[in-house]
C-alpha cells in the first residue's frame, strides 16, 4: 500500500520547505526528511562586488534580520580595514542588533507561533493565524503587533529606514543618535517591559497544560554554540565563541570566531538546498549542534540584566545541576527570555551618555586581503568571510548562517514528533500541524539559511520501505 | 462578502512581507476589512479559488514558482507585482550574470572533510530556472508597488485603493526603486 502524507507548505515560518516521512511496514516512523526549497546564490554573485556595497547587498539575504547581515558584514569590513571601531558606533551597533532581535523574537511569538498556543494544534486550519487570533485575543496581538513596531522604529531611527537600512559600513555606522530619538525610544521600555512579561506568563500557562507533550518535541542531546562575553555573559555581538555539550561540559571558550573553519564543517545532501553543518571533529552528522535562544541562554554563566537573569535561573532549573535543557520547545521559553533581556539591556544603553557621541567612524582602506565578522543574530551566531584584492573586490565569500546550523537539529526533532504522533491511527491535519510546529520552534529563516530563494513549502510524504509512496494528506 | 486577499511568497526574502507587518496597528483595521485567505502568515496550503486580490512578492527563479504564478493568475482577479524583485527581478536576479550551474557548484563545494553532494534531486526540491525573471515576464500583472521593500505607508495605500476595487496609481514619491 502506497500513502503520503503532503504539508505544502510549510506556514507560519519564514522560508520553503517540505517534509518527507518514511514508515516500515508495520507504519512505524523510519526516517524523516527536512526538505528546503530554496536558493539565490549569494556567495556566487558577491564575486566582483566592492566590500562597501557588501552590507547593502548581504542585508537583502533576508527581510526579517537584514540588520544581522549588515552588523555582520560591517564587522567582516572592520577586519578587512584591521580597525578598532570607536565605542559609540559599537554602542550603536549593539543597539540596532537588539532592535533587529526584538522584532525578530516578537514575530517569532506573536505573529507565528502564538496561534498555535493560543487556539490549539487542532483549531480550524482556516483561522489559525494572527488575523484569526485578532478577535479572541485582540488585546495580546496588538501588544505584540507593537512589541516588534518598538524593535522596527529602534533600526527606523538609527538606520533611516526599517528593513534593508544601509546604515553600518566597514568602520563604524554612518549617523549618530540624537537626544530626542534616544528619549524618544527610552519612552517605550515601560509598555515594552510590561508585552514581554506578559509573552512569558502565557507560554508559561501553555506549558503547564502541555507538559505531557513536551518532551516528544525534539529531546535529544546535542553539543550547543553561541557567542559569551569575556566574563560568560549571554552575548550578542561581539565576545568570543563557546561550543558545550549536554551535561553542561565546556568543549572550547573564548574562541576567536575568526577560526571558526577550525570548529565547523558544512556537507551538502541531494534532497536539500540547506546545507547542515557540523562539529568538524565530532565528523558528519554526529558533530550536530544547535545555535539560537536555547543554546545561547543554556551556555551562558548568566545573563547582566536583573529580570532576565531571574528568569534564566528559572529556565535552568529544568535540566539537571549543570546541565542543558535539551528540548527544542524550549526555544520559544529562552526566545522570550532574550525578549526580556534586549529590552533591559536597550534601556541600559540608552541610558548611558556614550550612546549619544558623535565619533561613529574610523576611516581606513584595505588593510588585509580576508576578514571574518560574526555577530548572534536572532537565530543564532552568524558569519560572514570575505576574502578581497587590494582595491576591495570580493574574490570569495563564505557565510556561515544561523539557521543552516540547526539543520540537522531540526530534521531530528521532526523525526521525534512524527515517530510520537503518528501511531497507526488516521493522520489528522492538527497532527501535520504538530510537525510544522517543531520547525518553527526554531523559528528557521530559509531565505537567510540558503542565501536563497524565499519561499518555504513543507510536503509530508510517508513512504515504504522500498521507497514507494504510502500515504498522501493535503489540507 | 469581504475582499479575498492571497500574499505570496516567491523568489525573494521576505522584506515585502516585513513591511507589510510593518503596518503595525493598522493590520487589525485590515483584519476587519478583508479575509486574508492564504499567505506565509496562514495556515492554508492551496491557494483558493476566487481570490479578489493577490499580492506577489519575489522574482520568478524556479519551476515551482513559474507553476505557482500562472495558477495565482488563475485564480484571482488582480494580481499586484510586490516590491522589486517582482517588479524588475532585482537581487534574486543578480545571479542572471553566472549560469546557474557555476552558481550551484561554487556554493555547494565542500567545507566539510569529504565530497559534498549537489543539490539535484529534482523529485524533492525545485530546479532552478536558467534566470531569475520578473513576474509580468510569465504571467500579465495588473499593478506594481516598486521598493526593496515598498513602504508600509505605500502599501497600506494600495491595499486600500485595491480593496475599493481601484487599482493603485502611485505619485512619483511612492516611484522610487530600492
Amino acid at each position: 500500500m502506497t500513502r503520503t502524507l503532503t504539508i505544502d507548505p510549510i506556514t507560519r515560518i519564514e522560508g520553503h520547505a517540505k517534509i518527507t516521512i518514511q514508515l516500515d511496514q508495520n507504519g512505524v516512523v523510519e526516517d524523516t526528511r527536512f526538505h528546503v526549497n530554496e536558493f539565490r546564490g549569494f556567495e556566487k554573485f558577491c564575486e566582483g562586488r566592492l566590500l562597501w556595497e557588501m552590507p547593502g547587498i548581504t542585508s537583502r539575504i533576508c527581510g526579517i534580520c537584514p540588520s544581522s547581515h549588515l552588523i555582520t558584514s560591517a564587522k567582516a569590513g572592520d577586519d578587512i580595514f584591521a580597525v578598532e571601531i570607536p565605542e559609540t558606533a559599537e554602542q550603536l551597533r549593539r543597539l540596532l542588533t537588539l532592535g533587529q532581535w526584538v522584532q525578530s523574537h516578537a514575530l517569532s511569538f506573536f505573529h507565528l507561533s502564538s496561534p498555535d498556543l493560543l487556539l490549539g494544534f487542532d483549531a480550524p486550519a482556516a483561522t489559525r493565524n494572527v488575523f484569526g487570533l485578532m478577535s479572541g485575543h485582540r488585546e495580546l496581538v496588538r501588544r505584540g503587533i507593537r512589541l516588534r513596531k518598538f524593535g522596527q522604529e529602534i533600526i527606523e531611527v538609527l538606520g533611516g529606514r526599517r528593513i534593508h537600512t544601509p546604515w553600518a559600513v566597514a568602520g563604524g555606522v554612518r549617523e549618530p543618535l540624537e537626544a530626542e530619538k534616544r528619549n524618544h525610544l527610552l519612552a517605550w521600555i515601560p509598555e515594552a517591559r510590561e508585552t514581554a512579561r506578559m509573552a512569558l506568563d502565557t507560554l508559561r500557562k501553555f506549558e503547564e497544560g502541555f507538559r505531557d507533550n513536551i518532551p516528544h518535541f525534539g529531546t535529544f542531546r546535542s553539543l550547543f554554540v553561541g557567542l559569551v562575553s569575556a566574563d560568560g555573559a549571554l552575548e550578542y555581538y561581539g565576545g568570543g565563541l563557546r561550543i558545550a555539550d549536554s551535561g553542561g561540559n565546556v568543549l572550547e571558550d573564548h574562541v576567536d570566531p575568526r577560526r571558526y573553519r577550525e570548529f565547523f564543517a558544512e556537507t551538502t545532501e541531494s534532497w536539500s538546498y540547506l546545507k547542515f553543518p557540523y562539529y568538524r571533529p565530532d565528523g558528519y552528522p554526529k558533530g550536530m549542534y544547535r545555535v539560537g535562544p536555547l543554546a545561547r541562554v543554556n551556555i551562558c554563566d548568566y545573563i547582566d540584566t536583573p529580570l532576565a537573569e531571574e528568569e534564566r535561573k528559572a529556565f535552568k532549573a529544568l535540566a539537571g545541576d549543570g546541565e542543558m535543557v535539551t528540548n527544542s520547545f524550549y526555544y520559544h521559553h529562552a526566545r522570550l527570555i532574550e525578549l526580556l533581556f534586549c529590552i533591559e539591556k536597550i534601556e541600559q544603553l540608552l541610558s548611558d551618555p556614550a550612546i549619544l557621541g558623535t565619533h561613529i567612524r574610523a576611516n581606513a582602506m584595505i588593510n588585509r586581503p580576508e576578514g571574518i565578522g560574526a555577530s548572534e543574530a536572532p537565530r543564532g551566531t552568524l558569519f560572514h568571510h570575505y576574502w578581497v584584492n587590494e582595491d576591495g573586490v570580493l574574490q570569495k565569500v563564505n557565510m556561515l548562517i544561523a539557521t543552516g546550523q540547526n539543520n540537522l537539529a531540526m530534521n531530528r526533532t521532526i523525526n521525534q514528533i512524527a515517530a510520537h504522533y503518528i501511531d497507526g491511527s488516521p493522520i489528522t491535519e492538527g497532527i501535520l500541524n504538530r510537525i510544522e510546529a517543531g520547525i518553527r520552534m526554531f523559528d528557521p529563516c530559509l531565505s537567510c539559511s540558503t542565501h536563497a530563494d524565499g519561499r518555504m513549502a513543507l510536503h509530508v510524504q510517508i513512504l515504504n520501505p522500498d521507497g514507494s509512496l504510502r500515504t498522501e494528506v493535503r489540507r | 462578502m469581504k475582499p479575498r486577499v492571497a500574499t505570496v511568497w516567491l523568489g525573494g526574502c521576505s522584506g515585502c512581507h516585513m513591511s507589510f507587518l510593518d503596518m503595525d496597528e493598522r493590520l487589525l483595521e485590515l483584519a476587519d476589512k478583508m479575509e486574508l485567505v492564504f499567505s506565509p502568515f496562514a495556515d492554508l496550503k492551496e491557494f483558493p479559488a476566487d481570490v479578489d486580490v493577490t499580492l506577489v512578492e519575489g522574482a520568478v527563479t524556479n519551476t515551482e514558482n513559474e507553476h505557482f504564478a500562472r495558477l495565482i493568475r488563475e485564480r484571482s482577479k488582480v494580481v499586484v507585482s510586490f516590491g522589486d524583485c517582482a517588479v524588475t527581478g532585482n537581487v534574486t536576479a543578480m545571479r542572471n550574470m553566472f549560469r546557474v550551474g557555476d552558481v550551484i557548484d561554487s556554493v555547494y563545494n565542500s567545507n566539510g572533510d569529504g565530497p559534498a553532494a549537489k543539490p539535484d534531486d529534482y523529485s524533492c526540491i525545485a530546479k532552478l530556472l536558467p534566470a531569475a525573471r520578473p513576474l509580468h515576464e510569465v504571467i500579465p500583472v495588473d499593478a506594481f508597488l516598486h521598493g526593496c521593500p515598498p513602504t508600509a505607508d505605500q502599501i497600506w495605500f494600495a491595499v486600500n485603493e485595491l480593496l475599493n476595487n481601484r487599482l493603485p496609481v502611485f505619485s512619483t514619491v511612492f516611484l522610487r526603486y530600492g
